[in-house]
């Protein structure tokens, strides 16, 4: 089948989104400025700039000599790609398959889609008068290739629809630019005098080609259609979302349990199609009087197990008022990951079960307590105490290093330390006896001193000398000395 | 002759322990808790598993012998694998230490909590949970009541749990299938040097259902308990069993 596309261009796209924002804009000269090196550049200048004199890549100082009342934008180039996918998201009610341009256009692959809007003129003029009207200056163009759509919406001045075949006679009269080659090789033949496509199209290639170099020859193949170019269409992210009305107001706890459970399968059963599975949903309760309830659960890993969601769900449901009555339920799925595909029953081994087990029984405990409750912890490869251990989140993290066994560490350690009083025949010795807590303790054994440095990369401060210490009723302590010679 | 009365009388004595309700675990001989002369207080000569087994610490030190003598029985239970919850508010274990009684400290999962009810329920909650190996929980008080529903949910997962209470002044009677006291004692110097000795405690198992209370002074030294007496430790002012 005949391939066509379609080009449509934004020539001031990112001042007419600002436009469409913020309406006091409308009329005044308008530019985007960027950072490139350390001076500020001109990146996207709306009409009323370009009219006195103001062009892209202008330093924007100079822009303001032009003219002092310029309305200036800064550091929002990075908006324009965003905008670009979002408007070709938008183009996907035309046709499935639409790509972003470079440069401020969309290429739709339009193949077998026009006649239902009644032929390729009213397509055309419907998508244009659309855009237009939601306020972005857009023209477009339609054609055999994508090349010559692209020249054609940029730099047409007769019709935006080139019957199959004629895609050259209508390139002819355009300046070299609209065959997507590059500055250096387009001013290179307007140089020469090569001032419209048709002075120097029919020209040997092997002469063309020493002038213009091959990138250029390979974009003026893709033009004529003589090589494939490359087309790669915006996917549309999935939405999971499932709705359940009630045919009448429900205000009782297994009502709401029940609309849980059908929307929970539904959207279960939609993201177990993709292999995915939820981590984070989000249950809306639209009330009679207007309120809309939110409740939301969180799993610690993807999971697609109805019961395991549902009990989630469970623990929140006191918090779900029904007052006069809730007609309607929605339930999305916030966050969504790949699901591990989990072993087939036949296959499953006590561990992975367990693991999977135990996960769910977090994720309750998360859900009522908080994801902050859950620590586990890891060796890190450090001496000082505080230190030597990490907090990880996940469960199954491996140990990446050995715990160290060679030194005896105390069963309770204090989170912050605090000072005693001892009495120590030499300073260097253990001490004979301490004070914590307005209790005396006889110290009868003692080891030590292990002294632990300070990491100075890390945080100033002295050094600690350990000593293990036993007293008369064998309870054993570990103090430290702080900052001694 | 003394054979047969031998098997005689420990083949009643089983049928008592099940007129009694009690029930052998499954697997129980096959996990060796190393506590040697002490699982003779148990009945049938095996740690219970699946059941509540009720730590007394009235004080910081205390509770610390109990965290070791119970890290050291975690170990033998976790030998083949799994993971353990520990549930407490104001935790105090230092996590790296337990690796001295042979537990690898990334196969527990700290619930560090603000209040005990959500400690209960917590626990509660983790005993459901048959894949896990154990539970331990640090409570100020666990009464009467909230001991049974810890106990019917044990009964179905057959989880076994550890509960360390922090506040034993008060003490109320709870369905847990053990009572101990675990306290420090004074080290023997090892070999007559210098220096602290083997981690040594005083034992005391307070209440055992089935079995018969006894109290033992053991010493943990390289990666076992080691009865330090052999009979019934006497040498101690032995406090009040409750």
């Amino acid at each position: 089948m005949q391939k066509r596309y379609m080009s449509i261009w934004f020539s001031t796209l990112l001042t007419d989104w600002i436009r469409i924002k913020c309406p006091r804009l409308k009329d005044l000269p308008l530019v985007f400025s960027d950072k490139a090196g350390n001076r500020m550049v001109i990146t996207a200048a709306s009409k009323e700039a370009t009219l006195l004199g103001i062009h892209l890549g202008m330093p924007l100082a100079d822009a303001r000599a032009i003219a002092p009342d310029l309305e200036v934008i800064e550091n929002q180039c990075h908006k324009s790609k965003k905008l670009l996918e979002a408007l070709g998201r938008w183009c996907i009610r035309y046709t499935p398959l639409v790509a972003v341009e470079e440069d401020q256009g969309l290429i739709l692959d339009i193949s077998g889609c026009s006649h239902l809007w009644g032929g390729e003129s009213a397509y055309l003029r419907e998508i244009v008068n659309r855009l237009r009207g939601l306020g972005y200056a857009a023209r477009a163009a339609i054609s055999d290739t994508m090349g010559t759509s692209w020249a054609i919406s940029r730099y047409g001045k007769v019709s935006p629809i080139i019957k199959s075949g004629e895609e050259l006679t209508a390139l002819l009269p355009l300046p070299p630019m609209a065959l997507r080659i590059s500055i250096i090789a387009s001013q290179k033949l307007i140089k020469l005098g090569l001032k419209t496509i048709g002075s120097f199209i029919s020209m040997p290639r092997s002469v063309l080609r020493r002038r213009i170099g091959e990138d250029s020859m390979e974009r003026i193949e893709q033009v004529l259609g003589q090589k494939e170019d490359y087309f790669s269409p915006i996917t549309i992210p999935e939405v999971y979302s499932e709705r359940l009305a009630s045919m009448e107001p429900i205000r009782t706890r297994k009502g709401i349990e029940i609309a849980i459970e059908k929307l929970l399968s539904n959207l279960c059963a939609s993201l177990q199609r993709d292999g995915m599975g939820i981590r984070s949903a989000l249950l809306q309760s639209y009330r009679i009087d207007g309120r809309v309830i939110k409740t939301q659960i969180g799993t610690n890993s993807p999971s697609i197990n109805t019961s395991h969601l549902f009990k989630l769900f469970s623990l929140q449901i006191d918090n779900i008022e029904p007052k006069m009555g809730i007609e309607l339920f929605t339930m999305d799925a916030v966050r969504f990951d790949q699901l591990d595909p989990g072993q087939e029953a036949l296959w499953m081994t006590e561990k992975s079960m367990g693991n999977q087990k135990v996960i769910e029984l977090l994720d309750r405990l998360a859900g009522k307590l908080g994801a902050q409750v859950i620590q586990r912890y890891l060796p890190q490869p450090h001496h000082w105490p505080e230190r030597s251990i990490k907090k990880v989140d996940s469960i199954t993290e491996p140990l990446s290093l050995p715990w160290r066994t060679d030194r005896l560490r105390p069963v309770q350690l204090l989170k912050v330390p605090e000072p005693v009083q001892v009495t120590a025949p030499i300073p260097d010795y253990p001490p004979m006896l301490f004070r914590y807590q307005g209790v005396t303790h006889q110290v009868k054994k003692a080891d030590g001193p292990e002294r632990i440095e300070r990491e100075w990369w890390l945080e100033k401060g002295e050094h600690r000398d350990y000593y293990q210490l036993e007293d008369a009723d064998g309870k054993r302590y570990w103090l430290f000395r702080s900052g001694a010679l | 002759m003394a054979i047969v009365k031998k098997e005689i009388i420990s083949k009643l004595q089983e049928q008592i322990l099940n007129l009694q309700g009690f029930k052998r675990e499954r697997n129980a001989d096959a996990i060796d808790f190393g506590l040697g002369i002490i699982s003779t207080a148990f009945p049938g000569n095996v740690f219970p598993l699946a059941a509540l087994h009720e730590f007394l610490a009235t004080n910081l030190e205390d509770a610390a012998a109990s965290g070791g003598f119970i890290s050291a029985l975690l170990s033998a239970l976790m030998k083949k694998g799994g993971l353990c919850l520990w549930i407490s508010t104001q935790r105090k274990i230092f996590p790296a230490s337990l690796i001295t009684f042979g537990l690898s400290p990334e196969r527990i999962i700290f619930i560090d909590l603000q209040s005990e009810r959500d400690v209960l329920w917590a626990s509660e909650e983790a005993l459901k949970c048959e894949s896990l190996a154990a539970v331990v929980t640090e409570l100020d008080e666990i009464s009467f009541a909230q001991s049974r529903r810890l106990q019917l949910v044990i009964e179905k997962s057959r989880v076994t749990a550890f509960v360390i209470r922090k506040n034993a002044e008060k003490l109320s009677s709870t369905l847990a299938a053990s009572r101990w006291r675990i306290s420090a004692m004074p080290s023997a110097a090892i070999d007559g040097l210098p220096g602290l000795g083997f981690a040594r405690w005083h034992v005391e198992l307070l209440k055992v259902k089935n079995g018969i209370p006894g109290n033992w002074m053991i010493e943990y030294a390289s990666g076992a308990f080691r009865p330090v007496t052999q009979v019934p430790f006497d040498g101690l002012k032995i406090r009040r069993a409750v």
